[in-house]
């Protein structure tokens, strides 16, 4: 609960307190039919901004599978959106099992993920390499039994 | 190619989206997971899946996929068809399995939306 509640307050940095948009949305774990709402709703507001449509792409493939990891493995978790005029960055914050082994997470083809996660067509252990492939900066911190942090930045060219 | 040709083609079912047959694609890409559709998939793409859950509704917003074909005969339930009406995403459903449906699309001239992907990359 801490992290969780921590992230409702957003870090500021010098860049986002020059920011064009900020919102925080709140995921809840396990609810499949739900997973991606949050995601859908990231990708019309970055549209609506204006954004380059590379960066959106980029934002929404980070965002989605993020939102898949809270709603598959987490009680609860919350996604922070914050756009400035160089960079989409999200802070996501969970609380649940958290990450063991970040290394062994990271690598393609690991996943814990059971059987209803594999049938929505996730859980193949391509998750946080794909969200590390859409960002230029990708910073994952975890404390079993209490719950994930994720920083990612997607700079706008 | 008109997504009234594609349907034509492999003999489908339009679900959701009559009225917007008349859309043009050139491209398209398959998958059941949900990952490598997100990792790889392009806008305004055909994506060919037979999975029928919700989240390849909402992938295919964020992706700006144009349209979705069900592979193997797949129906998808309703909370999907409500979704893919909502976002205005067609889906049309083929009893053509996969490797058939793609056939099928490659030889009337529509192609991958990439051919390969790069190595040691989840992004091509």
């Amino acid at each position: 609960m801490v992290v969780w509640n921590k992230l409702k307050i957003t870090v500021h940095t010098a860049e986002t307190e020059n920011y064009l948009y900020k919102n925080s949305f709140d995921v809840e774990g396990g609810n499949f039919n739900n997973a991606g709402a949050v995601s859908t709703q990231v990708k019309s507001i970055l549209k609506n901004i204006g954004l380059p449509n590379n960066v959106i792409r980029k934002a929404a493939i980070a965002c989605y599978e993020s939102e898949i990891n809270i709603v598959s493995y987490a009680r609860q978790g919350v996604i922070n959106l914050i756009v400035t005029p160089k960079t989409v960055e999200f802070d996501i914050a969970d609380e649940g099992p958290g990450i063991p082994d970040i290394e062994l997470a990271m690598e393609q083809g690991y996943s814990t993920a059971d059987r209803q996660i594999r049938e929505m067509g996730f859980g193949a252990g391509m998750g946080l390499y794909n969200i590390k492939c859409s960002s230029d900066i990708f910073n994952l911190t975890s404390e079993v039994d209490k719950g994930t942090f994720l920083k990612i930045i997607i700079n706008i060219p | 190619m008109k997504l009234q040709e594609v349907k034509k083609i492999l003999n489908a079912e339009v679900i959701v989206g009559e009225e917007k047959l008349d859309m043009e694609v050139k491209t398209a890409f398959g998958a059941d997971l949900m990952s490598d559709v997100l990792a790889f998939a392009k806008a305004g793409s055909l994506l060919l899946t037979g999975l029928t859950n919700s989240q390849v509704i909402r992938i295919a917003h964020v992706m700006d996929i144009a349209a979705i074909i069900l592979v193997r005969g797949k129906k998808p339930p309703t909370e999907t068809i409500n979704l893919a009406k909502e976002f205005k995403i067609p889906v049309l459903t083929t009893k053509y399995i996969l490797f058939e449906t793609a056939g099928r699309l490659y030889t009337k001239g529509i192609v991958g939306c990439l051919e390969q992907v790069e190595d040691h990359s989840a992004h091509g």
